[in-house]
């Protein structure tokens, strides 16, 4: 007959007591941003309009639309994906697959990782004194993108590595035996492996660059602009910043309006999230091994 | 067939495809491979036995300078290719090209049959289908594979079994044309049957390559070696005509019994 011990009994109890601890914190984390997109659906719902989306604000910012500043937005992602995601990219490919394991390669390491650290507003005056200033871009998306990019690179260069020492190593090395090069390894087997990986550093550069106020607010968005920016050295609008200002600076704001904007701005973040994550699947279904 | 026991007299005229001098491996401060020297025939296969660390799978690696691609591995002495030193190619990627390596594991790369033998031509710079078609068939059947995969050529390589997988990596080995077939231990994930059918194939090649055979079975060294090497503890203990060795007449006592299973 099997009889369970004290023991056992207290095993399975215990085993429980974790079991519940840990499902509860999960439902606690998710609650927040249930709570966050309900508030905004709710009180922002309202103000959403194919006006708002697609007309200028007027009176003073207390009317009209938001278009201006939802296009600027996806300059500013856009400019700063186009120069962070090639640079990180190669930077993780030299780390992971050429560099030697030297002081300089554990320096740099060390600088990128520290470079995550940098507080957005640090970035932001950085930006100014390199991009506005010395390179003489002055307050444009090419200066603000530029300072977006310098601020997400970590976390493109990590992801990166992580998913390229995912590809096993027997795979770099039948390549090379057969005289392959490393970039012709690079090239056919390690990067068509790693790209769902890469995708997922893509998306969280995405969400961050869409939403960092600081760093764009000193070089090159601005509190109002009447017309769409024509090119890269033009001041623009942006989402995250017309909501700051009117938030804060205006006075006699509806309520609603600032609640669609934070709506808008995340609705858009989650849409680019999705088109990630759908090419990811779809990557990933294609996945070899 | 033929055994490997039967005295091949014209053998002994053939001339080194590899010679090997002073040959030592390390990884960091370890040894892997100390002081090896040895002569490996044209058309000759070449059997390596011996436990695990013995440094087999190191003495492999010097010779297609994998140690380039690999931190922390150096390699002493000299290995001579036709008789000019491997470290004197300028271009290392001109050298693989002409030693085959087929893995203990099978490493079919993440493509499809067809790719992962058209790859190494590819590299090389062929382009025209016709011709890529023609050396994947040719591949294919050499490592005698062709009859089970010719209807599903477009499917992944890594769907295939275990045995089906290692001939692959054969038949991949052979795409390269190389001169020399280094064989890591290949049937330690294969099944009798298939192993068999790849010896087969292996008696095939000798007339076209020179193969080293690095094996965990003995009795595989006995069935395929013209000449076998004992290495032990990094160490190249004897090397003999097979017939000789698993005749009793080994020079070293330790080979003798690792050759007759009292360890090892």
């Amino acid at each position: 007959m099997f009889q369970a011990t004290k023991r056992d009994v207290r095993n399975k109890n215990v085993e429980f007591l974790w079991r519940l601890l840990f499902l509860t914190m999960t439902v606690l984390l998710v609650l927040p941003v249930l709570i966050i997109l309900a508030t905004l659906i709710v009180k922002g719902g309202p103000a959403i309009s194919l006006g708002f989306l697609f007309l200028e604000p007027t009176n003073g910012m207390t009317e009209g639309g938001i278009f201006p500043a939802l296009v600027g937005t996806l300059w500013l992602v856009a400019v700063a994906l186009l120069i962070s995601v090639p640079l990180g990219v190669a930077a993780a490919l030299y780390l992971s697959e050429y560099a030697p394991d030297n002081w300089l390669t554990r320096v740099i390491n060390l600088a990128i990782i520290n470079l995550a650290g940098v507080p957005s507003i640090v970035h932001a005056l950085f930006g100014v004194g390199a991009f506005v200033l010395f390179f003489g871009f002055g307050t444009s998306i090419l200066a603000a993108s530029l300072t977006l990019a310098v601020m997400t690179l970590p976390v493109v260069i990590v992801t990166t590595r992580e998913s390229l020492l995912a590809v096993p190593r027997a795979f770099r090395e039948a390549c090379w035996s057969m005289g392959a090069t490393r970039w012709q390894t690079i090239r056919r087997v390690v990067l068509p492996n790693a790209v769902s990986g890469i995708l997922t550093g893509v998306i969280l550069e995405v969400s961050r660059t869409a939403g960092e106020t600081a760093p764009i607010m000193l070089t090159g968005a601005v509190f109002f602009l009447p017309f769409l920016p024509q090119g890269i050295f033009d001041q623009t609008m942006a989402l995250s910043l017309h909501l700051f200002v009117i938030s804060t600076q205006v006075p006699n704001v509806p309520e609603h309006l600032p609640y669609g904007v934070a709506l808008v701005l995340i609705a858009m973040v989650l849409m680019l999230n999705a088109a990630s994550i759908g090419f990811r699947v779809y990557l990933r279904g294609r996945k070899k091994w | 067939m033929v055994g490997a026991a039967q005295p091949r007299v014209a053998m002994e005229a053939n001339p080194a495809k590899l010679e090997v001098r002073g040959l030592s491996v390390f990884y960091g401060k370890t040894a892997a491979l100390r002081e090896v020297n040895l002569r490996i025939r044209e058309n000759e296969i070449f059997g390596i036995i011996g436990p695990s660390n013995a440094g087999k799978t190191s003495f492999l690696k010097a010779i297609n300078r994998m140690d380039d691609f690999t931190a922390g591995m150096k390699v002493e002495g000299q290995v001579l290719f036709d008789g000019k030193d491997v470290r004197q190619w300028r271009n290392v990627y001109a050298l693989r090209r002409r030693i085959g390596v087929v893995f203990p594991l099978p490493v079919g790369l993440p493509l499809s049959i067809y790719e992962n033998v058209a790859f190494a031509p590819k590299l090389s710079g062929i382009k025209r289908k016709s011709e890529l078609d023609g050396i994947v068939e040719w591949c294919l059947a050499r490592a005698a594979l062709w009859d089970e995969v010719k209807d599903r050529l477009h499917s992944l390589g890594s769907l295939l079994s275990g045995g089906q997988q290692q001939r692959l990596t054969i038949a991949r080995a052979l795409s390269q044309d190389p001169e020399v077939l280094m064989l890591d231990e290949f049937s330690i994930a294969v099944d009798p049957v298939t192993t068999m059918r790849i010896e087969d194939v292996l008696k095939e090649l000798r007339r076209e390559m020179t193969i080293i055979l690095v094996t965990n079975l003995v009795q595989q060294a006995r069935r395929l070696a013209d000449r076998t090497a004992f290495f032990l503890d990094g160490s190249c203990v004897e090397v003999g005509e097979t017939k000789d060795l698993f005749s009793g007449n080994a020079r070293s006592t330790r080979t003798a019994d690792f050759i007759s299973g009292r360890f090892g």
